[in-house]
């Protein structure tokens, strides 16, 4: 196979719980799931598609990973127009034009020719770059539904055989093969090419104790107690039919928020007047508040059964 | 199939023990059949990935054949079921389970009976359990989230009230619901937020109670799931894997019929509509950006051809205009589409929430615009809700009369229909015998940039009966069976 070929790093990582334990030290707290992929991803030498809400910590996860094994991280943003000239290569059009007029009268025009489409005159692109590098490379594709259909075609022969096609140049072969990671907020269907050449990675929102150790572990100076009451509200307002369900990053942001505020224990009214650290839609805040304001009916209807 | 399975093996054959490669191919093939779209490199991947991962590990070992697998998150839950009733009998996990059972028992009964002023037997097992003590270990388990116990109690209820017979065929859902009308889950809840009313300090706010519910709600979803798979583990060891997972096997989220699909479904598709109509709108954008070029900019060529001596060298063109699509949607809201219908409102949900200039309409014999119940309205509930109650569908009897309604339509609204309208018509064109008076459509046809028909009944069932999809589809653009989501979305990309 082409992956023997290239020269073969050492894996990266010794096994699963290693992963996770080095993910955690970055502070980046990892489930089984996320952990057994980072480490597979290695193994099988292959990139990672990492799909789920918004602010889940998709792009995090690369950056930890990153962060985790010291390499350094490339990082392709995606857009809408997204071209080769931007991902993948381009000609460094200026300097070659110097090149002809500096060399213009000493030498043979063919010998020039065949010059100016050499290594020199390439700038490499993040893609590129990825590949070339010389030291460990994380290469993070970010939010790639964002690039039309066609466009993801560029990513292909990059993702399965580490290598680039450049028609004046022949192919580039890389030096490694990077941990590459693609993240995607599913506004589109990617094509099924892309995903073949992937391992599928779904971040869902965390359930209540990763979400109540990541408020710990992100926030430092955080009562216990605390966190734990606001994975519990974070929970319960997930479970509402919301148009956005709050993120973690907006979970973090709530419980920056309370810290600040120095707010010890959160009742009705500190979760009403802060509700907007956490939801974003005006009719959503609405519903929260409505299902957790105490109203007068409810209270008189709990003394009386902690009287009885 | 037969191929792939020789070239797994004799790829992968050397340094692996065949039976799980053997496993492996069978739930490869379940998966196939089941519909997920495994692809012959993808199964490749998974027999490499198991490699580094030991069997043991049984979530690993899960993760990493749904990494490879499984592409879709929507399929995900697919997997887990085809995942369950080929591995989850020969997860070590269990066998560990089997010896705590007896450990962990042994002390936790002697508490129960001592709490209820009996004497510590000392031996005995779970079986040995009356009714009452099992509900009353459920019961605390629930109270301190104990998962190990919870996993223990799920597994020792459904030996006793499923009534299992071996060799019956009925289906997992059939035991699931006898154990739990056993255990009585909705009274438990009851005592459960009881207690903690009792334990707690002070009283509990609305928020805190709300909190607690939450929580003991989560803990009885986890204990239903625990009993679930007890079940089905029990009958993949009476029936064998394959025929379990034949049993099991469900339609994948876009194969779900509209008409059929139950409430659990629907809600599922109700989330995949929003990516949908989000790339239904994509589209029409591309085709606005990249379309074909406009007509010659004459100014602008003159203009150009100054710096080239006067020499039209290159010619300059318009900028096309972005065109605004109008949509306007005409929706069958009758018995006999029901459940397409409630499907139907949240796809106008979602078209409106997408385009600027959407116009939705309703009926059944009569016909009522029902725009300004979508617009502007966040929450999708509360409009369907308007629409269903305050729309004026109804004319003489609410049994659907499609030409009553087109005429209606044609003459309230047939002048707002342009050159750049598209209309689509969404129903079953069942019209109880009714006059067609499908000249409208046909004038409609005339005027509109086009005119769709979307039938959610299968192409077999139109034109019987008093279905006239027939002579109705001559005057459209188009006829088409959209009775799922794929068919939907191949209908979106047919459009634009």
């Amino acid at each position: 196979m082409l992956k023997d070929t290239l020269i073969q790093v050492d894996y990266r990582f010794k096994d699963v719980p290693g992963v996770r334990s080095g993910l955690s030290d970055v502070s980046y707290l990892a489930d089984d799931g996320i952990a057994g992929i980072v480490y597979l991803a290695d193994r099988l030498a292959k990139p990672v598609l990492i799909e789920g809400p918004a602010g889940t910590g998709k792009t995090q996860l690369a950056k930890s990973v990153a962060e985790m094994s010291g390499a350094r991280l490339i990082r392709l943003q995606c857009y809408e127009g997204l071209d080769e000239s931007k991902a993948l290569y381009e000609w460094n059009y200026k300097k070659q034009l110097l090149r002809i007029q500096a060399e213009n009268e000493t030498r043979d025009w063919s010998e020039i020719e065949d010059d100016l489409f050499s290594e020199d005159f390439l700038l490499s692109r993040p893609l590129l770059e990825a590949i070339r590098a010389e030291e460990p490379v994380v290469l993070l594709v970010d939010e790639v539904d964002r690039v039309e259909i066609e466009t993801e075609a560029l990513l292909l022969e990059i993702l399965s055989e580490y290598q680039v096609s450049i028609p004046e140049l022949g192919t580039v072969v890389g030096n490694q093969v990077p941990l590459v990671f693609l993240t995607s907020n599913g506004t589109r269907e990617l094509s099924e090419a892309l995903k073949r050449r992937c391992l599928y990675l779904y971040i869902d929102y965390p359930d209540l104790e990763r979400e109540r150790q990541i408020i710990n572990a992100k926030i430092p100076g955080m009562d216990e107690n605390l966190a734990d009451q606001i994975a519990r509200i974070v929970r319960s307002i997930r479970q509402l039919d919301l148009k956005k369900h709050p993120s973690v990053s907006e979970t973090l942001d709530w419980a920056k928020t309370l810290l600040l505020l120095g707010i010890e224990k959160i009742d009705a009214d500190v979760a009403t007047e802060t509700v907007n650290v956490l939801l974003k839609y005006r009719s959503d805040i609405e519903k929260a508040t409505k299902e957790f304001a105490d109203n007068p009916d409810s209270i008189e209807e709990t003394e009386e059964e902690g009287a009885a | 199939m037969s191929a792939t399975s020789e070239l797994n093996k004799s790829t992968y054959a050397e340094g692996q023990d065949s039976p799980l490669l053997e496993l492996l191919n069978g739930f490869i093939v379940e998966l196939r059949l089941a519909g997920l779209p495994v692809s012959l490199t993808e199964s490749l991947d998974a027999m490499e990935a198991v490699s580094h991962i030991p069997i043991e590990d049984r979530d690993a070992f899960k993760y990493a054949l749904g990494a490879t697998l499984v592409k879709n998150y929507s399929h995900w839950k697919s997997f887990e079921v085809v995942f369950e009733v080929y591995f989850s009998i020969r997860g070590t996990e269990y066998e560990i389970k089997e010896n705590e059972l007896e450990n962990l028992t042994d002390d936790e009964l002697d508490e129960i009976k001592y709490q209820q002023g009996e004497a510590p037997s000392g031996g005995g097992s779970m079986s040995g359990l009356s009714p009452e003590e099992l509900q009353e270990m459920l019961f605390r388990a629930l109270l301190n989230g104990d998962q190990a116990m919870l996993r223990l109690l799920a597994r020792q209820s459904v030996i006793r009230y499923a009534g299992m017979e071996p060799g019956r065929p009925v289906g997992g859902t059939y035991y699931l619901y006898r154990t739990l009308r056993n255990l009585d889950l909705d009274s438990m809840l009851d005592r459960l937020m009881a207690q903690s009313r009792e334990q707690a300090l002070s009283d509990l706010t609305q928020l805190e109670e709300r909190l607690e519910q939450d929580e003991y709600k989560n803990r009885i979803e986890e204990l239903k799931k625990q009993i679930e798979s007890e079940i089905r583990r029990s009958l993949v060891a009476d029936r064998g894997v394959e025929a379990m997972a034949r049993t099991l096997r469900k339609p994948l989220p876009e194969d779900v019929d509209f008409m059929h699909a139950s409430r659990e479904e629907m809600a599922n598709l109700r989330r995949s509509l929003y990516p949908l109509t989000r790339k239904l709108a994509a589209r029409l954008a591309r085709r606005r950006k990249y379309g074909r070029r406009g007509p010659l900019d004459f100014r602008k060529t003159i203009r150009h051809s100054l710096s080239y001596g006067g020499v039209p060298a290159e010619p300059k063109f318009k900028h096309p205009r972005p065109s605004k699509p109008e949509i306007m949607v005409v929706a069958d809201i009758s018995g006999s589409v029901a459940a397409f219908a409630r499907f139907t409102l949240h796809l106008l949900y979602a078209i409106s929430s997408q385009f600027s200039k959407v116009r939705s309409f309703v009926f059944i014999d009569g016909l009522d615009e029902v725009t300004r119940f979508l617009e502007g309205v966040e929450d999708i509930g509360e409009a369907v809700h308007r629409v269903n109650t305050e729309a004026d569908v109804v004319w003489v009897d609410g049994h659907s009369d499609y030409g009553h309604a087109f005429s209606v339509f044609w003459e309230k609204y047939g002048k707002d229909i342009g050159p750049k309208t598209t209309v689509l018509i969404l129903g079953d064109a069942r019209n109880n015998y009714h006059a067609s008076q499908s000249w409208i459509l046909k004038d409609a046809h005339h005027k509109a940039r086009k005119l769709y028909w979307l039938n959610p009944e299968p192409r077999a069932y139109w034109d019987t009966g008093d279905s006239i999809l027939g002579e109705y589809a001559t005057y459209c653009d188009g006829a088409y069976e959209v009775r799922n989501l794929r068919q939907l979305e191949a209908f979106i990309e047919k459009l634009v």
